[in-house]
């Protein structure tokens, strides 16, 4: 395998395992808010308008990770840097 | 991926113009025609028009739930948060028009947001407990914790930034791989999707300068309690 190969392959994968790891530990996590959010406001209708808006916020918060994950994959399968310098490297 | 600030549309005196540029001015463009058709034959008592009455009703709207998450006066906080709301908003409504370039996909919208709110925090703190109360907001509960408080500053408005361009950009890149895919009827459910996401994200957006702008609040009531317990 040549060096163009192996950063090709070892960029997709990696942009696969971050978005998978990211998106199911943040899918969790916000699972979690969402169901407690629901339960509070199940006992407590009355303040069900501040519970929401906290429960979206927290959401939000904890979508963060998935959106770096997301992030870092796109610049991973779209912006490589270390393909552009193997790039740059080759047409020398 | 779709990068909107590689796209030129013209130069104007050969400074290139981008899409995001672009869709910006068509955003703004809107919603100052929007503000003055409400604008138009406004008046304290009589007959309001129907514009008139829909813009009253958003801006109350904004206006209870500010007062709401910052237990202080709306008005010093409408303006910017206001405005970061109706921009998102209408980007978003107008992303349902196929050839629209949505401005907030781009890190750089984005980040010139994260900006103003980074330089708002100091202003409204200075402004809501003066600066010798604002810099205490920094070495609260320990002096030693001063590097990491400055510092989450500048983290969470970056936060802010990556989040609201990653939801947007993602949005943009599952509709254009669905359309390759699928150009009929699956598109549409994603769209609706990206629509509610966006508000969500508008929201969001809002609701966190919201706490960041307004975490000094005005001078404490039991502050003189504080002083004598400390000294």
């Amino acid at each position: 395998m040549d060096m163009m190969a192996i950063i090709g392959a070892a960029s997709a994968f990696s942009a696969a395992i971050c978005i998978a790891i990211g998106g199911f530990a943040s899918c969790v996590g916000e699972g979690y808010a969402a169901a407690n959010g629901l339960s509070a406001m199940a006992q407590q209708p009355d303040e069900a308008g501040t519970i929401s808006r906290t429960t979206f916020v927290c959401m939000a918060i904890c979508e963060t990770g998935a959106i770096y994950c997301f992030v870092v994959a796109m610049i991973l399968i779209f912006a490589n840097p270390f393909w552009t310098q193997a790039v740059s490297l080759a047409a020398k | 991926m779709e990068n909107y600030d590689t796209q030129i549309v013209f130069t104007i005196f050969s400074v290139p113009i981008n899409w995001t540029i672009v869709s910006t001015w068509i955003v703004m463009a809107v919603l100052v025609l929007l503000a003055l058709l409400a604008k138009k034959g406004i008046s304290a008592n009589g007959k309001t028009s129907r514009v008139q009455t829909a813009m009253e009703a958003i801006v109350l709207g904004m206006r209870d739930q500010i007062k709401e998450m910052s237990n202080d006066d709306p008005i010093k906080y409408l303006p910017l948060v206001g405005t970061f709301f109706l921009f998102i908003a209408m980007a978003n409504i107008l992303s349902i028009f196929p050839w629209f370039k949505i401005p907030t996909s781009s890190l750089s919208t984005t980040g010139a947001f994260a900006f103003a709110v980074l330089l708002a925090i100091p202003y409204y703190g200075i402004k809501n407990a003066g600066i010798k109360g604002y810099l205490k907001k920094y070495t609260e509960p320990t002096i030693f914790l001063l590097p990491m408080n400055v510092l989450s500053d500048f983290t969470s408005t970056l936060a802010m930034a990556i989040r609201l361009f990653g939801n947007m950009c993602s949005g943009v890149i599952i509709g254009s791989i669905l359309m390759l895919l699928v150009p009929f009827i699956l598109p549409l459910p994603m769209t609706i999707l990206g629509l509610f996401s966006g508000f969500i994200q508008a929201y969001i957006f809002s609701v966190l300068t919201i706490i960041f702008v307004s975490a000094v609040s005005p001078v404490q009531k039991d502050e003189t309690l504080i002083n004598v317990r400390n000294s």
